[in-house]
């Protein structure tokens, strides 16, 4: 896996990236802060007011947690079931972390799971997402179509014995765009996401409609097109009888010909990535 | 009769001689084998043998049974207490320095309950396994409760309960079940026990049986009446407890341990398919789960970590699933891995084999094996069944789930299509149907196997007639095995799952078209199918609910079910829609 030296990230890049680290940053403070009795919304309040108190006005959307099996999103019927409820957190839970702050104009939105203790099967999920971070960039350097490389990732998904969660996403998706917001002085959020980067979602939605794209990579026929450059935050989601684990993080996708030009993670130092290096 | 190898001793207590049999190592942690009524010590021989290379087992008679001598006078000589001191003496005798597992079954487990729940035996007693004997104080409790709210339902417990103890009834009555016991009841109940009970004749019950009931009546006499009118209010368990319930007991009705939590914390539970008399019918089982809880209370009681739906009705079963590298299979064998069952995953790909078997150990399954076979394949078959019997033992449940897909018009099917899906379809189905379910007819302690057959077995389509036709064998198959089975406790069922988001679709054959239209009808009924998106974790839950429940035929998804209600009740409309071409 190879990413673009640090020196050659453009400015603007490296806003992006600084973001996401502090996202990541506040995942793991708010993670091991986390005790049993602990409930959802407390754990999604500790994020916000974490990221509050370091500047962060804006979201892509509010932090969320899932707790036990609502980390697999069981039964999940409604949107509404994402948002955080008062399950408490037991010994040997599942949890995941996902929030997507805004700061200083750039969006991270990011996914972190772990558990209260030891949890082996989540422990395996974890592992088995490294194949899936490969597979993925693989394939968007080789510019395959969105849909045939989420059908890919299915593919995998069900050889490894897991079921594909993040199609229970709004719109199934694996990932979308995100992009720069202006700060305003007002920035209100609507069932949880922040109307400025809805806003530039509704506005790319536009766009790619009249040409041929989507900022939403599903596996429905408005994601049969070559990967759009742009920044991705990627969000591969396995379940597994009542146990989920996903991570989130960003995707550049540029227009360069150059195949370890034309896409590369933002970040290779984030949690699940060292967790790799470290059992290898 | 004696039990083969056992050293005998004589223990003195409170005017009786009980005669005790040890077998095993002393060194061992030592389990104790209570028996019931009409009994003797001999009805644990099959379960004490499994036992004794892995522990100190002890067995006694019960004062007035086998060949312990009776209290003078009989009346009094049998009350709880009475029972208490001959254990106590028992276990100073054979074990004094450690505490003992304690095993009870019938009449050795009530008197157990007591044994467990009064103070001067605390720190003697490690564990208790429990079958078919409720404690009576537990028993007053359960009726006191249900007199005192009579709800139509706790009613309903109350009085088949009451039904199922007409025994109990009559051992009140005064020499009447002595004349009987020691006359024609006597003679004929080794005959009894074998047709009502499929207990299995042999060397038991032993010649002492007219004494052994003659004397034990007065076990119901002495302390029935006086503890379901007074329940002790304090009668919580001081030590583990795991409870084995036989769901077809004639005596005693599963619902009477429903207040059990109460009493007990942290109860194991366990249920059987079996009647009564589980140490004749299942002694593998009964040895199996008693040396389970022995070792997991030895080494501290670790939480379980099975916590599946039927838990304790899989727990510690050994299960074979064929075609477990994906789809149903795969979530079949995670199912029965939930509900901690030793689970060996064959497939044709050894790499997905393995891979089910990795993931069923992390989610409860205490072993998980992977075997690679072709089930089409009679020799690899045969010598996967010969590795299966020699390194894991003999099947409680098989699944023959492998199957492919094949569609395409009857004239475009050729020989070979035919011989293909006919040799997976159906011949997997009777090679693993032969090879494991001989060996289960033959061990006698029942077991399951579970076809899975399509809704395709009974909705005819012009556009699957081969695939049609294997499943329709392979339902029949199954009803047919039934009936022969049915007389060994071997249940069979035929699961009819219907339209389900598995990958059968992308690996199907389509007749008559050439490769790449084919690929593209793969691809497209796969999309259909995911359209439809029935999970296979369902059909897996299907299969484990018909275990449980022994059903026969078992259509899964809606589909399936109106079209087993159609074929029953209006054919003709299936025949009309057999004539649909599925447009691709």
């Amino acid at each position: 896996m190879t990413t673009a030296v640090s020196s050659e990230l453009s400015a603007e890049l490296r806003g992006f990236r600084r973001v996401q680290r502090l996202a990541y940053e506040c995942a793991e403070a708010v993670a091991a802060r986390l005790e049993p009795g602990v409930t959802e919304r407390e754990a999604a309040r500790m994020q916000r007011d974490w990221l509050r108190e370091r500047g962060v006005r804006d979201w892509f959307h509010l932090p969320f947690a899932w707790f036990g099996d609502r980390t697999a999103f069981v039964n999940f019927r409604l949107p509404l079931q994402f948002f955080p409820t008062d399950r408490k957190l037991e010994p040997g839970m599942p949890f995941i972390l996902d929030m997507a702050p805004v700061f200083a104009g750039c969006t991270a939105d990011i996914g972190y799971s772990g558990s209260l203790g030891v949890n082996p099967v989540q422990d395996r999920l974890m592992a088995d997402l490294e194949a899936h971070r490969e597979l993925i960039l693989r394939e968007v350097r080789e510019r395959r179509p969105l849909r045939e490389i989420y059908q890919d990732v299915d593919r995998l998904m069900v050889r490894q014995g897991y079921a594909n969660r993040h199609r229970a996403y709004p719109f199934g998706v694996i990932a979308h765009k995100v992009d720069r917001v202006k700060a305003r002085r007002f920035s209100p959020h609507l069932f949880g996401f922040g109307t400025q980067s809805l806003k530039g979602l509704a506005a790319d939605a536009l766009h790619g409609h009249r040409e041929g794209w989507s900022p939403l990579w599903s596996p429905y026929r408005f994601s049969d097109h070559p990967p759009r450059p742009g920044l991705w935050a990627v969000e591969p989601h396995l379940g597994f009888r009542g146990t989920g684990a996903k991570f989130e993080e960003i995707l550049v996708v540029t227009d360069s010909r150059d195949p370890e030009e034309s896409a590369f993670w933002l970040d290779d130092d984030l949690p699940h990535v060292r967790r790799w290096a470290e059992a290898k | 009769m004696t039990l083969k190898g056992a050293r005998e001793r004589r223990v003195h207590t409170g005017g009786v001689e009980l005669c005790v049999a040890e077998l095993g190592d002393p060194q061992q942690p030592t389990v104790v084998l209570v028996h019931g009524y009409p009994d003797s010590k001999e009805v644990w021989s099959e379960v004490a043998a499994r036992l004794a290379d892995r522990f100190h087992v002890v067995l006694y008679d019960v004062r007035g049974h086998g060949r312990s001598t009776a209290p003078r006078p009989l009346r009094g000589g049998f009350t709880l207490t009475k029972l208490t001191d001959d254990f106590m003496a028992v276990v100073d005798a054979v074990s004094p320095d450690r505490p003992v597992h304690l095993v009870g079954h019938d009449w050795g487990s009530v008197q157990s309950w007591e044994f467990v729940t009064v103070g001067r035996t605390e720190g003697r007693i490690a564990s208790f396994t429990s079958m078919s004997g409720p404690s009576l104080d537990h028993f007053g409790h359960w009726i006191n409760a249900r007199v005192k709210r009579p709800t139509p339902r706790r009613l309903g417990q109350l009085l088949g309960q009451g039904a199922k103890s007409w025994y109990v009834y009559l051992l009140h009555t005064p020499a009447l079940p002595e004349l009987a016991w020691r006359g024609p009841l006597g003679k004929r109940w080794p005959k009894i026990l074998e047709r009502a009970e499929k207990v299995p004749a042999g060397d038991y019950p032993t010649a002492s049986l007219p004494s052994d009931a003659a004397h034990g009546a007065w076990l119901y006499r002495d302390n029935v009446r006086a503890r379901l009118r007074r329940p002790r209010p304090d009668a919580f368990a001081h030590a583990p407890v795991q409870l084995i319930t036989p769901l077809g007991d004639a005596f005693l009705s599963e619902r009477l341990y429903d207040d059990l939590d109460e009493w007990v914390p942290r109860l194991t539970r366990h249920t059987l398919p079996a009647k009564h008399w589980i140490p004749r019918t299942r002694p593998h089982q009964v040895a199996s789960w008693i040396e389970e809880f022995v070792t997991s209370v030895e080494g501290g009681r670790p939480e379980p970590k099975a916590t599946g739906r039927h838990a304790d009705r899989f727990g510690g079963q050994l299960v074979l699933v064929t075609g477990a590298g994906s789809g149903i299979g795969r979530a079949t064998a995670f199912a029965f891995a939930e509900a901690g069952a030793r689970v060996v995953a064959v497939d044709r790909d050894a790499e997905a084999a393995v891979r089910t078997a990795e993931l069923s150990r992390l989610i409860g399954a205490p072993e998980a094996w992977a075997e690679t076979a072709d089930v089409s394949d009679e020799q690899a078959m045969e010598k996967l069944a010969e590795r299966v019997h020699s390194a894991y033992g003999v099947l409680d449940v098989l699944v023959n789930n492998a199957g492919i897909g094949l569609s395409g018009s009857f004239f475009s099917t050729t020989t070979d299509d035919w011989r293909k899906v006919l040799d997976v379809n159906l011949w997997g189905v009777i090679h693993g149907c032969r090879l494991f379910g001989a060996r289960m007819a033959e061990r006698g302690q029942g077991g399951h196997i579970v076809n899975i057959a399509s809704a395709a077995a009974y909705q005819p389509s012009r556009a699957l007639p081969a695939y049609s036709t294997s499943k329709a064998a392979v339902l029949m198959l199954s009803e047919c095995l039934r009936a022969e089975l049915a007389g060994e406790d071997i249940g069979v069922t035929a699961i009819c799952p219907g339209l389900v988001n598995t990958n059968i679709t992308a690996t199907a054959r389509f007749t008559g078209v050439d490769e790449a239209e084919e690929r593209r009808r793969q691809q497209r009924s796969a999309r259909l199918y995911g359209l439809r998106n029935y999970p296979p974790e369902k059909v897996a839950d299907a299969v484990l609910d018909a275990v449980t429940r022994d059903r026969a035929v078992v259509p899964v998804t809606p589909e399936a079910r109106g079209a087993h209600l159609l074929s029953r009740f209006m054919p003709g409309a299936l025949r009309r829609l057999a004539r649909l071409n599925p447009k691709l």
